[in-house]
């Protein structure tokens, strides 16, 4: 088989490509941030030009609470990983349980807020363009945050069982990085919604 | 000091497989396969299916449109027809099988063995696949098979109000957005794949200024899909929520927006269509070189190039809506952008006619259909450039002008440059040379057929004629070109099944490939013909960009060369 | 002669002089003109360019191809791996033609559409409807449909249409090639286009955006009118409906029936808003948006059932009996 190509070549020093799992999850983060961004788009786009039924102004109050819990899920995330990296896997479980709970708490928290604005505001997402997209962006992001938590629940049990070794800690890193872009996107709509809607 | 990889640690040492395995074994093996080849054959043998029935749809539109006033199909069907036509062929047959090509070849031309999620690759595939296989259901619902089904009618731009419950009750545009919604997983899966593949496998010494040009534009185009498909999701989220949890997204009785869906639909829309001519530029940078036994010229420049047509590709969406009533100054700015982006397709199209001067050009199968490939981009991004000019797009937009150029880029470019990849790749996918007799049959009939169709489609534009009509006054005086357009379709169509034919034929009589029959210069070639499931026996490493030309002429090798 | 007679003869002829054109390349009116004049630009700079590239493609083709007989035909030609200097000439090349065309082209972009308003402009509402055209004149109290009159526009004194513009439903574009290029119809969004023929006659084009089934089938008349057929005819649209004693029996049906719910006939009960304007529809010359010539025959084959001329048009077939419809039509075609 003479005719299969040999190829000369000096020998190459260190070759170190970047982690598969960190560009894609990247790559998903893009694509992901790019559906939010349209998202957003249209609720700016439709700021004040609901035909009738409540405004912003009327019924959205700041949800400082959730967001606090919301944002130091970051951290403590990032703390699991770290913990991971250097082996301390109780220390990951309980940094793992913590962000778990911070997480839990912002969605039952949004649930609250949602249930207040339905029943006695009387905003649904079928009221008005406010309610049309105040839900979608905001029921979009809760989507994220829930599949999040399912994940970060996987990682946290695998932790318990002690079957997640330092070995893993690149796979958790690239678990937080969705976590932190969930966050990031929260800043986003906290700002947009919350903030300069008002 | 130069190492060798020795020759006889590089023979596939494999066992060849028992003779006789079962079909079933067969099926199985094909349905849970994670190999980026299979993969890749897989979807482009899906494509190619689709291309074919799309195809007949856009026979059946040619027949009824030949006469005025023509009774062949309803305006129900009609209808029905140039939504599945459009979106068949946007989605199921030309992403497929430009994703199908990447599939294959990337990890071949850079040195790898597989794609870098292989588990992700085969659930794209497949999701995709489910997305067509919807859509065709689509047509058994509703009135039936004759009266077209339940198949979407809205066009495959589905324009808001058009697609509200109010407008098209029943569920046509349901079909249509969930069936896209499928592919579009798929297809942000895929471009995931190809980018984390680019960036992290590549075999050592192959940086990225000397991967094969093919593979930075599949880098480029994969890149783009995170910000293209998603847009057309989140759009198509919304519609739903507007049809079915009462929203008002695009509900103008309530204040909604019409514009806000072709915004977001061109948003996603133009960039489509750079994703779906970025593969077949690779093809070229590939073919056009090899056949004309020269490198190609201007490498950094064609890299810097497709960059630009990246990103500037992201600005000009909204020279689709010339007509909506941006204002002035918003007409302006599409003008501007889509008036620059010729700068650097121009600058493509030059690279490769300064590649073949001064070469000596072979004038194979596969060089043939680029040849006509160069003329018809050329032509295609002249109508493009006259489209530009928002007062002329006043007038031809939406017209028959439109569609005489987008196919010009569709089928003028994208399609005939997949042949010619078709013929290039064949052998080292099968093992076997594609017949030249029957390649220059396929050619010709295509060529001819191509032109009548396309080249007369312009002329009624410019009588006025606009296009999703399924009918037309027989005063007008466009019977004479339609007629000309229809019988364009017919010789395509032969084409088509010659190519077929060929492509069944020669996998069982071709002539025996070998590893190299082109006297290439990429690292595909430097594998058995099929290759072995693991591609390479031992990891390459390379030093320059064509690295079976330095083993070829090691007395000239392009290292000496790089810029 | 009647005057629906004049108007049959000025038609014909009108029709017979422009052979139906729908040309882009016959403009009658300045925007039409003014995207000529641009299109012609463009189109000689890109044939040029056109000419250059598949010239030298050409000549490249033919010059370097491989000849098996020749006796360097076993070598490799010279490896040629690029050239500043060229590359940046192909560059700024491109770069200057976009420049050029980019200023002509906005020059006409902003002339068109910011063109100042002169004072003796003729206002008409249009609002498109699947599938047909409504037409409103607020100055002068007249509604119609499908057939829209404007006068001619003298540049010395100019009498400009000016088409605000609005639809009831979905998208639709409105597209008279020889007068301007198309404006789109959107539902929740005024659009503003203006037209100034000025040659007297007939200018057909048709909808340009699709609508649903019977987009096909929108079709677009625009008479361009003398000042003193525009004046004759503002004043006869003016009118409520001719009341006459013989077609009784008919407006009897058609007060009767569902038409009510639909049609308006100034000056009678029947007020509906959802299907166009029957106050005057014998004086028009075609039925069902310009698809159908405006005879007895067709208007009585039309109201039995719609979908034979339009299948998919959105009036349902009236399920009149034989004599009913005699009666009908015998009414329709009195309403001059």
């Amino acid at each position: 088989m003479s005719d299969l190509a040999v190829i000369p070549h000096n020998s190459i020093g260190d070759w170190k490509l970047p982690s598969r799992g960190i560009v894609g999850m990247a790559c998903l983060i893009v694509a992901e941030a790019t559906i939010f961004i349209i998202f957003v788009v249209a609720y700016v786009f439709y700021e004040g030009k609901s035909l009738s039924g409540p405004t912003p102004h009327d019924v959205l109050e700041l949800p400082i609470v959730t967001t606090i819990c919301l944002l130091s899920s970051s951290i403590t995330v990032h703390l699991a990983v770290m913990a991971l990296h250097s082996s301390k896997v109780k220390s990951c479980s309980l940094w793992l349980a913590i962000t778990v709970l911070l997480g839990a708490i912002f969605l039952c928290g949004t649930g609250r807020e949602w249930y207040d604005l339905i029943y006695h505001e009387g905003l649904s997402i079928q009221t008005n363009l406010f309610g049309t997209t105040f839900y979608s962006l905001v029921g979009l992001h809760a989507t994220h945050v829930l599949v999040g938590l399912l994940l970060l629940s996987l990682a946290l049990f695998f932790s318990l069982r002690g079957q997640m070794t330092s070995k893993h800690t690149e796979r958790l890193e690239v678990l937080s990085l969705y976590w932190h872009f969930v966050d990031a996107v929260w800043v986003v709509v906290f700002l947009v919604v919350y903030v300069l809607g008002r | 000091m130069a190492t060798q990889t020795s020759a006889a640690v590089v023979l596939d040492q494999t066992a060849k497989r028992g003779p006789g395995r079962q079909a079933f074994e067969i099926l199985h093996d094909w349905i849970t396969t994670v190999d980026h080849k299979k993969i890749g054959l897989m979807y482009i043998g899906y494509a190619l299916f689709f291309l074919i029935v799309a195809g007949f749809e856009a026979l059946l539109m040619r027949i009824q449109l030949a006469i005025p006033n023509n009774t062949f199909v309803s305006p129900q069907v009609f209808n029905r027809l140039f939504t599945m036509h459009g979106t068949t062929m946007v989605f199921f047959v030309g992403m497929p099988i430009l994703f199908g090509f990447g599939n294959y070849l990337i990890p071949l031309m850079i040195g790898a063995r597989d794609m870098a999620f292989p588990r992700l690759n085969a659930f794209s595939f497949w999701i995709s696949a489910f997305g067509g296989l919807l859509l065709y259901f689509s047509y058994l619902g509703g009135d039936g098979l004759y009266g077209a089904g339940s198949a979407p009618d809205v066009g495959w731009f589905a324009y808001a109000p058009l697609t509200a419950r109010v407008f098209s009750p029943g569920h046509s545009t349901d079909y249509w957005t969930l069936a896209l919604l499928l592919s579009g997983v798929g297809s942000i899966g895929t471009a995931l794949n190809i980018v984390a593949t680019t960036i992290c496998m590549r075999c050592p010494g192959m940086k990225l200024n000397r991967m094969p040009l093919l593979v930075w534009l599949y880098l480029v185009m994969s890149m783009m899909v995170f910000v293209t498909i998603s847009p057309l999701t989140a759009a198509q989220i919304m519609l739903m929520l507007d049809r079915y949890i009462g929203s008002h997204f695009f509900d103008t009785q309530a204040g909604g927006s019409a514009v806000l869906w072709m915004h977001f639909f061109w948003i996603f829309g133009h960039p489509e269509v750079y994703i779906l001519v970025l593969p077949a530029f690779g093809f070229a940078s590939e073919i056009i070189p090899v056949f004309s036994r020269k490198a190609i010229f201007g490498y950094p420049a064609m890299v810097a190039a497709t960059v630009a047509i990246g990103f500037i590709s992201l600005s000009v969406w909204a020279h689709h809506m010339f007509t909506v009533g941006l204002g002035a100054w918003g007409n302006t700015f599409f003008v501007f952008s889509t008036m620059t982006i010729s700068v650097p397709t121009g600058i493509k199209i030059f690279n490769w006619l300064a590649t073949i001067w001064g070469g000596k050009i072979h004038f194979t199968v596969p060089m043939m259909f680029a040849v006509a490939f160069l003329f018809q981009f050329l032509v295609a991004g002249l109508t493009g450039i006259m489209l530009a000019v928002a007062p002329f797009d006043w007038q031809l937009g939406s017209s028959y002008f439109i569609v005489a150029h987008f196919h010009y880029v569709l089928v003028g470019a994208i399609l005939i440059m997949i042949f010619a990849a078709f013929y290039y790749w064949y052998p080292k996918i099968t093992g076997r040379m594609l017949s030249e007799r029957l390649g220059k049959w396929h050619f010709w009939l295509f060529f001819i057929g191509f032109h009548l169709t396309f080249d007369f489609m312009h002329i009624p534009g410019i009588l006025g004629m606009p296009r999703r009509i399924y009918t037309y006054e027989a005063d007008r005086g466009w019977m004479i070109l339609n007629m000309i357009v229809s019988s364009g379709a017919i010789f395509q169509a032969v084409a088509t099944l010659v190519f077929v034919f060929n492509m069944i034929a020669s996998y069982f009589k071709g002539r025996i490939a070998g590893p190299d029959p082109w006297d290439a210069w990429t690292l595909e070639w430097s594998t058995q013909s099929p290759p072995p499931v693991y591609n390479f026996a031992v990891i390459p490493t390379v030093e320059s960009r064509r690295p079976l030309w330095d083993l070829k002429h090691p007395e000239d090798p392009d290292t000496n060369y790089e810029l | 002669m009647s005057l629906r007679d004049d108007w049959l003869c000025m038609a014909s002829y009108i029709q017979s002089v422009t052979h139906n054109s729908t040309s882009i390349f016959a403009p009658a009116a300045t925007p039409a003109q003014s995207a000529y004049g641009v299109s012609m630009l463009v189109l000689a700079i890109t044939l040029a360019i056109f000419c250059v590239v598949a010239g030298l493609l050409l000549f490249a083709l033919l010059r370097y191809r491989h000849r098996p007989s020749n006796s360097e035909s076993g070598q490799e030609p010279a490896q040629i791996y690029g050239s500043n200097q060229i590359e940046l000439s192909w560059t700024v090349i491109p770069i200057l033609i976009v420049v050029i065309l980019f200023l002509a082209t906005t020059r006409v972009v902003f002339s068109t559409q910011r063109a100042p308003k002169p004072a003796e402009s003729i206002d008409v509402i249009v609002i498109g409807h699947q599938f047909w055209w409504e037409y409103r004149y607020p100055k002068f109290g007249v509604v119609t449909a499908n057939e829209l009159h404007i006068p001619v526009s003298d540049p010395s004194h100019p009498t400009p249409a000016y088409l605000t513009m609005s639809s009831a439903d979905t998208d639709h574009s409105f597209w008279v090639p020889r007068l301007a290029g198309k404006m789109d119809v959107i539902p929740n969004k005024i659009n503003v286009m203006w037209m100034d023929p000025s040659t007297p006659g007939l200018y057909l084009g048709q909808c340009a955006q699709y609508c649903g089934t019977q987009h096909a089938k929108m079709l677009l008349r625009v008479y361009a009118d003398t000042p003193t057929q525009f004046a004759a005819w503002i004043a006869a649209q003016k009118k409520a409906a001719v009341q006459d004693p013989n077609a009784a029996a008919g407006q009897a049906v058609f007060q009767h029936n569902a038409c009510i719910s639909c049609h308006t006939i100034a000056g009678t009960v029947a007020t509906g808003r959802f299907g166009p304007d029957l106050t005057h529809v014998a004086s028009r010359d075609t039925i069902a948006s310009g698809s159908v010539p405006n005879t007895p025959a067709n208007i009585r084959a039309f109201v039995d059932n719609p979908a034979h001329f339009k299948p998919g048009v959105l009036m349902p077939p009236m399920h009149l009996n034989e004599h009913d419809l005699d009666l009908v039509t015998a009414y329709l075609t009195t309403l001059k």
